[in-house]
């Protein structure tokens, strides 16, 4: 031992003052807990009593993942031909009254447990946060959170994150110096100062998978208008009419007309990402809106968030993108009416004994529905088998208030053969440039004859306060489609057309 | 003067004649009849007589094997009217909802495209036809089965009126003729005769408007179809109609197209009035105009309260 480890081995007690008896050393690591995408700094302290009874335990509101950590830190470092100390070995995830889950506290425990054991110098491991699993053979595994976790830590001031190697990319991305670790002896002589750490590889940029284009869609002219308005505002779509008529194939084609995310909004993305253990090893920030289509099978729970294990739910998966509920009245009712908070704060926050857990859910909602359960009205060539009160429990389903979330609502009737025969149609290379140039131009005002012909539509059809409002936030993105000056008459008039429907909903 | 007295004759012994029969009953009623007073009282009563020797009587029916001796005429249109490009648009008395749209969207489009449309103004299609012109703002012509002076049926006495008031009633029969049935297939002769196509919009299998419509392939005139439900026995004549190798029609632009018309552009949204019932692509098809126009244009019909959408198919309000 040198004697640079016997100096550290006196650092707790000079730390808190605290006189111990012989044999019993304290050691710390630091990591990251998430409440939603929240880092909180948790302090692993470890405390190690060589002459107790042989006994290992963790304290400090561990969830049975975390709890586990035992059996993979004592394994993993015997795999690392480290001792796992003598004695009574306790570890202590403070604060107390936050919950810890998940695996990614093996190697802060480890790092602990070897520090207390003095097989680490102590000032080493408090300039670095850690974060990872352990195997039992000692390597290192990925884990959601890194890119948090790392972000607290750069927050703290630390200097470092050790995180598995296959995570360095993401921790990078939080401004901090990642110390990529394939095993936890690597760690270790990292820590000891006895081995340089890897070099980061930058990701490299690989191209993204084509999106699906829109010259596929034959005719639908009215429809593919919406979709681009709809991405150029950022606005909600509903797309109804009889079964085969393109509402699927529109809704997948928004993404491919969506610009890529800012680097802040990209950042957001990718940290509901790392949480949800979902980003890709290559190529870890997001930077493509993204694209999310549950099934209407899918619990509330995984699609608002929430759970026991609390992880973003498919609202989230789709912040700064695109969620797309197909078929929408074959969803549960309460996980729509769920989804009306997201609609209009942006977020999800889920009540937990720590306090709001808050997933920011800023999605652009797109959905598809037929105009009754048989699927044939809207169709000339079919005839509307449903019963009365089998159609009334199908608008039943959509509330007005949440029909009133949809800026834009387009029926689809069956179109003709004439009009599906129409020559090629734009691709999504001609669209996208004109939705992204509009997104540049912000803050138009209406001009009278605009807050006039509002007015008068307000009046004259069934349309909501809440409805004026959606028209007029429309009719601002029209504008700026059609490069105007202001919001004018004309405007507002297209963006009228868009208004939904009084006969979708009971 | 002599068809005059021939028309009379015919339609007192309810006989349908198209030269004297040359028998006493005849001589007798040549001797009795005076037809300047006969004239002068049906001027008394709004009435005209055109007979078929007159320049004006309309030529296309003066080809036919079997023209009437003149026409009964009643309403403020001249007669010229009758000699301009004519469609018949005919079809059963109890059609359904969309027989009437189509009916009505027809009448509106064949008028604003510039032809007369003619009809036997029957309950169902043929009034629609009627009122789809109307709302065109053009004159239309009914051929009555009874006499002149009968609005029938009853019920359409106010649409008679409305007709009278730009277009023209007309009929082989003089006043008091009483309506019957065996007189219908007659007037048929005469909507097909008048017309260089009949639109046939819908009809069950041996009915009056399958009549007009083989009268008019006998005389050589055009005959469209409008295309029904294979299911309903209300397309059962139109059906067969099509599988006879009439023209089906999808849209006005069909029989404008016949009479060497253009498409009307649509200047407005009067223009897309009488395009409707159409969803909104329909629209942008037909008129060539952009998506985000017709929206607009559409949405303006909407607030005037002249249309509704209902499932994506917007309606004449
Ligand atoms: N407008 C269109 N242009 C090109 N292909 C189309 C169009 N509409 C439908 N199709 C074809 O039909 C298939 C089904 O279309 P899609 O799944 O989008 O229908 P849908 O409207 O979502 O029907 P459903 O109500 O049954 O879900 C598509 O995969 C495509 O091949
Ligand atoms: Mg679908
Ligand atoms: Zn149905």
């Amino acid at each position: 031992m040198s004697d640079d480890l016997q100096r550290v081995t006196k650092l707790p007690e000079s730390r808190d003052g605290c006189p111990r008896s012989v044999g019993d050393v304290l050691a710390r690591a630091v990591t990251h807990a998430l409440v939603g995408l929240e880092p909180r700094r948790v302090e692993v302290e470890a405390d190690v009593y060589e002459n107790g009874l042989p006994a290992f335990a963790i304290v400090g509101l561990p969830d049975r993942a975390c709890a586990e950590a035992r059996q993979r830190v004592r394994s993993g470092i015997h795999a690392a031909e480290l001792r796992f100390p003598k004695g009574r070995v306790t570890v202590n995830l403070a604060p107390a009254g936050l919950r810890k889950e998940g695996s990614g506290y093996d190697l802060p425990i480890a790092l602990a447990v070897l520090a207390a054991s003095q097989q680490l110098p102590h000032d080493e491991l408090d300039r670095h946060a850690s974060i990872g699993e352990l195997a039992l053979d000692g390597r290192l595994r990925r884990v959601g959170g890194v890119l948090a976790v790392a972000e607290g830590a750069r927050r703290m001031g630390l200097e470092r994150v050790l995180c598995p190697s296959e995570s360095a990319a993401e921790a990078a991305l939080a401004g901090i110096e990642p110390i990529p670790v394939r095993h936890l002896a690597d760690a270790v002589a990292y820590l000891r100062g006895e081995l340089e750490p890897d070099p980061i590889v930058p990701p490299r940029a690989h191209d993204p998978p084509p999106l699906p284009d829109l010259a596929d869609v034959r005719g639908q002219e009215r429809a593919r208008r919406a979709l681009e308005i709809a991405a150029a505002g950022g606005h909600n779509l509903l797309l109804a009419g009889p079964p085969g008529t393109g509402k699927t194939m529109l809704a997948r084609r928004l993404p491919g007309l969506l610009p890529a995310l800012e680097p802040a909004a990209a950042l957001e993305v990718t940290r509901i990402y790392s949480v949800a253990g979902l980003l890709s090893v290559e190529q870890p920030l997001v930077t493509v809106p993204p694209f999310r289509a549950p099934h209407h099978s899918a619990s509330t729970a995984a699609i608002v968030g929430g759970g026991p294990g609390i992880r973003p739910g498919e609202a989230s998966l789709a912040h700064r993108g695109v969620l797309l509920l197909d078929e929408l009245a074959e969803f549960a009712r309460p996980t729509l009416e769920a989804l009306r908070q997201p609609l209009e704060d942006g977020v999800v926050s889920i009540a937990r004994a720590a306090g709001r857990a808050i997933f920011p859910a800023r999605f652009q909602l797109v959905a598809t529905m037929n105009l009754c359960p048989c699927g044939a009205r809207g169709d000339p060539a079919a005839q509307c088998t449903c019963s009365g009160q089998r159609l009334a429990a199908y608008r039943d389903k959509l509330s007005r208030a949440l029909l009133d979330r949809f800026d834009l609502v387009v029926t689809m009737p069956r179109p003709r053969a004439v009009e599906l025969a129409a020559g090629p149609s734009e691709a999504s290379a001609q669209v996208a440039p004109r939705v992204a140039a509009a997104r540049g131009r912000e803050g138009l005002s209406r001009t009278g004859d605009a807050d006039a012909l509002l007015s008068r539509a307000v009046e004259r059809l069934p349309l909501s306060g809440r409805g004026r409002a959606r028209v007029a936030r429309t009719a601002r993105t029209i504008a700026a489609l059609a490069e105007a000056d202001a919001v004018a008459a004309e405007h507002v008039a297209e963006a009228l057309a868009y208004r939904s429907p009084q006969e979708l909903a009971a | 003067m002599t068809e005059l007295a021939l028309a009379v004759f015919a339609s007192e012994t309810g006989t349908h004649l198209l030269h004297p029969p040359l028998n006493r009953r005849w001589y007798s009623h040549l001797r009795s009849f005076d037809g300047h007073a006969y004239e002068q009282r049906l001027a008394a009563r709004g009435l005209r007589f055109l007979p078929r020797t007159a320049p004006e009587f309309p030529p296309l029916l003066r080809a036919i094997h079997d023209p009437p001796p003149g026409l009964f005429v009643r309403g403020a249109g001249d007669t010229g009217l009758l000699s301009r490009a004519a469609v018949a648009v005919v079809g059963a008395r109890a059609c359904s909802g969309y027989g009437a749209s189509v009916g009505r969207s027809l009448g509106r489009e064949l008028t604003r495209g510039g032809l007369l449309v003619v009809s036997g103004m029957a309950r169902g299609v043929d009034a629609e036809a009627h009122r789809g012109a109307l709302e065109a703002g053009g004159p239309t012509v009914v051929v009555l089965g009874c006499g002149i002076d009968r609005d029938y049926p009853a019920a359409h006495a106010e649409l008679a009126r409305r007709i009278a008031a730009t277009g023209l009633l007309v009929s082989e029969y003089a006043p008091g003729v009483e309506p019957a049935p065996w007189r219908f297939p007659a007037r048929n002769r005469i909507v097909a005769g008048l017309c260089a196509a009949t639109v046939v919009v819908e009809a069950r299998e041996r009915s009056g408007a399958l009549i007009t419509a083989d009268l008019a392939l006998e005389e050589g005139r055009e005959v469209f179809t409008v295309p029904g439900e294979i299911s309903s026995a209300l397309s059962a004549g139109t059906n067969a109609l099509l599988k006879l190798g009439a023209a089906p029609l999808t849209a006005a632009a069909d029989v404008l197209n016949f009479f060497g018309i253009e498409e009307p552009a649509p200047a407005g949204r009067d223009a897309l009035l009488d395009l409707l019932p159409a969803t909104a692509d329909e629209l942008v098809r037909r008129t060539g105009r952009p998506a985000a126009e017709i929206a607009r244009a559409l949405v303006e019909l909407e607030l005037a309260g002249a249309a509704a959408a209902h499932e994506g198919i917007y309606r004449v309000q």
